[in-house]
C-alpha cells in the first residue's frame, strides 16, 4: 500500500474525479477526510470506504469561504492526527465566451476553482510545514494549458492554478513540501452531462467530439485518480512545481 | 501484491548505466521481461547478472542504437528470446557542454543522432510490433532542457528539443493504435553523464554538483526516482496519459527561486 499511515483531505470528493480519488487513496492505506458542499453524497462516499474497511470522515465544505477551508484541515487533523496530503479537486465550469459569462459565473468558477485552491492550501500548510514535509496535488485541466471555446472563466482559472502550482512549489519546496498539479482531458464524470446540456448539444454528438483525441476515448474518472496517486505517493519524490496531462494526447496536437 | 508489469517485456536503451540501469532494475522487480541495449558490454552484463541474480529475466545485446542495423538486431533478439514487446523506454543519451561557435560538426551529428535519431529507429521498428499486439507503451528521455534552454549546451537543448516534439508527434499518430508516447524530463541527476558535465566545463565537481542541486527541492535526483516515473508511464496506471511531457526536476522549472 503506497499511502500506508498517511492522512489524505480531497475537496470535491462527494463525486467524479473527487470521488475516485478518495476511494483509491483509502485503498492504498490512506486515512481520508472527504470534503464538498454535498453533505449527502460526501456521506455516502465516507461510508462506503468504512463499509471496505477503511478510515474516512466527511468535512462540509464550500471551498470559497475561508472559515470552511479553515475547519475542514482542522476537523481532519482533529480527526486523524495529522495532514500529508491535499487534493484540491472541487471545481465548477459553465461554458461560456466573454460576452456570455456573467459577472456572478466568472466570480464563482475563479473562486471555486483558483481561490479555493489558494485557501485551502494557506490552511493546510502550516501543518505541513509543522510535520516536516507533505504533498498538495491541484486539479487544473487541458484547458489550463490550452485554450477552449467557450471556457473563459474556466481556462483562466485554470491557467491560474497550472501556475499557482509553480509558484508555491517554489515557495515550499524547501521545507519538503511538492506540488504539482494535474490536467486531465474529458473525464466521464458528471461534469460532461451537464456542459452537453448546458451548451444545448445532444449527448452522443457531444461525446464523439470529446473523444475525438489521439486514443479515441475519454478518460475514466480512475485514469485520473491512479495519476493523483502517483503525484501523492513517493513514486513521484523528484517532482515539485510539474503539471501532469492525462488527457489521452487531448494537447500533443 | 500485484507487480505492475508482470508479463510484460520491456526494451531499453542506455540500459547499462545511470537512469537506464536504475529502470532497467526497478522494471525487472515489477515483474518485466528486459532487454537492454547499451554500448557498453561489460557494464550492460553486469545489469544482466544483477536482474538475474534477484531472480527476474534480462538479456544484454552490445549495440549501437544510431545504427540501423544494430536496432533490428536488438528488437529481433528481444522478440525471438521474450516473445514480445509492450515497453519501449528510448533513454540513450550522450552530451556536448559547448555553445555553437565551440562545438564541432562531428559532436553536433553524434548528440543528434544518440540522442533523437536513436528514438525513431528504434520505434520504427517497435511501434509494428505493439501495433500487432494491440499496443504498447513508448518511453522517451527528453531533459529539463528540451524544454527551457541552457548555457553551453546548444546541441543538447536541440536534440531534447526535438525528442519533445517527436513524443508528441508520434503521440498523435499512434494513439489510434492504442500505443501511447510519452516523454521524462529529468532535472539533474546524480549519473555519471552529470559529472562528465563538469569535466567537459573544467569545473570542480563538488562545486557543480552544489549549482546542480540549487533548486526548490534542494538537491539532484536520483536515478531510481527517474525510473519511477518511467515505471508509472510504462504500466497501466498512466492508461490515459498519452503526447505528455513527465517533469521530474526538483522543481527547478517551476520558475527563479
Amino acid at each position: 500500500m503506497r499511502l500506508k499511515d498517511k492522512v489524505a483531505l480531497v475537496t470535491g470528493g462527494t463525486s467524479g474525479i473527487g470521488e475516485a480519488t478518495a476511494v483509491l487513496f483509502a485503498k492504498e492505506g490512506a486515512k481520508v477526510a472527504v470534503s464538498g458542499r454535498n453533505e449527502q453524497r460526501g456521506r455516502e462516499v465516507a461510508a462506503r470506504i468504512v463499509n471496505h474497511g477503511g478510515h474516512a470522515t466527511f468535512v462540509r465544505t464550500d471551498v470559497r469561504v475561508a472559515d470552511d477551508c479553515r475547519r475542514a484541515v482542522d476537523e481532519t487533523v482533529r480527526a486523524f492526527g495529522r495532514l500529508d496530503i491535499l487534493f484540491n479537486n472541487a471545481g465548477v465550469f459553465y461554458a461560456h465566451n466573454a460576452v456570455d459569462c456573467s459577472e456572478e459565473e466568472w466570480d464563482q468558477q475563479i473562486d471555486v476553482n483558483l481561490k479555493g485552491t489558494f485557501l485551502m492550501s494557506k490552511f493546510a500548510l502550516p501543518h505541513m510545514i509543522t510535520q516536516g514535509g507533505g504533498v498538495i496535488i491541484n486539479n487544473s485541466s487541458g484547458w489550463g494549458l490550452v485554450g477552449g471555446d467557450n471556457a473563459v472563466a474556466y481556462c483562466a482559472s485554470k491557467g491560474g492554478v497550472v501556475l499557482l502550482t509553480k509558484a508555491m512549489a517554489i515557495d515550499h519546496g524547501r521545507q519538503g513540501i511538492r506540488i504539482n498539479c494535474v490536467c486531465p482531458g474529458d473525464i466521464d464524470t458528471p461534469m460532461l452531462p451537464e456542459d452537453a446540456r448546458f451548451r444545448g448539444l445532444k449527448w452522443g454528438e457531444y461525446l464523439a467530439g470529446c473523444a475525438d483525441r489521439p486514443m479515441g476515448r475519454i478518460g475514466t474518472a480512475d485514469e485520473i485518480a491512479k495519476a493523483v496517486l502517483f503525484l501523492a505517493s513517493d513514486d513521484s519524490s523528484f517532482m515539485t512545481g510539474a503539471a501532469l496531462a492525462v488527457d489521452g494526447g487531448g494537447t500533443a496536437d | 501484491m500485484t507487480k505492475s508489469l508482470q508479463g510484460k517485456v520491456a526494451l531499453i536503451s542506455g540500459g547499462a548505466s545511470g537512469i537506464g540501469r536504475a529502470t532497467a532494475l526497478l522494471f525487472a522487480r515489477e515483474g518485466a521481461a528486459v532487454a537492454i541495449a547499451d554500448l557498453n558490454e561489460a557494464a550492460g552484463q553486469a545489469v544482466v547478472h544483477e536482474i538475474s541474480n534477484q531472480g527476474g529475466k534480462c538479456i544484454f545485446e552490445s549495440a549501437d542504437v544510431t545504427r540501423a542495423g544494430d536496432c533490428k538486431r536488438v528488437v529481433e533478439r528481444t522478440l525471438r528470446e521474450l516473445g514480445g514487446i509492450h515497453v519501449l523506454f528510448n533513454n540513450a543519451g550522450i552530451i556536448r557542454r559547448a555553445s555553437v561557435t565551440e562545438l564541432s560538426e562531428e559532436d553536433w551529428d553524434r548528440v543528434m543522432e544518440v540522442n533523437v535519431k536513436s528514438i525513431f529507429l528504434m520505434s520504427r521498428l517497435v511501434l509494428p510490433v505493439m501495433a500487432r499486439a494491440g499496443g504498447g507503451s513508448i518511453i522517451n528521455t527528453a531533459s529539463g532542457w528540451g524544454l527551457t534552454g541552457g548555457a553551453k549546451a546548444a546541441v543538447y537543448c536541440a536534440s531534447k528539443g526535438a525528442v519533445v516534439l517527436l513524443t508528441k508527434a508520434m503521440a498523435v499518430d499512434h494513439g489510434p493504435q492504442n500505443i501511447r508516447v510519452n516523454c521524462i524530463c529529468p532535472g539533474d541527476t546524480d549519473t555519471a553523464m552529470l559529472r562528465s558535465e563538469a569535466q567537459q566545463l573544467g569545473e570542480a565537481t563538488e562545486r557543480f554538483l552544489a549549482e546542480a542541486a540549487r533548486r526548490p527541492l534542494g538537491r539532484v535526483g536520483t536515478p531510481e526516482e527517474i525510473a519511477q516515473a518511467a515505471l508509472y508511464l510504462a504500466s497501466d496506471a498512466s492508461s490515459f496519459v498519452t503526447g505528455t511531457v513527465l517533469v521530474v526536476d526538483g522543481g527547478s522549472l517551476a520558475g527563479s527561486i
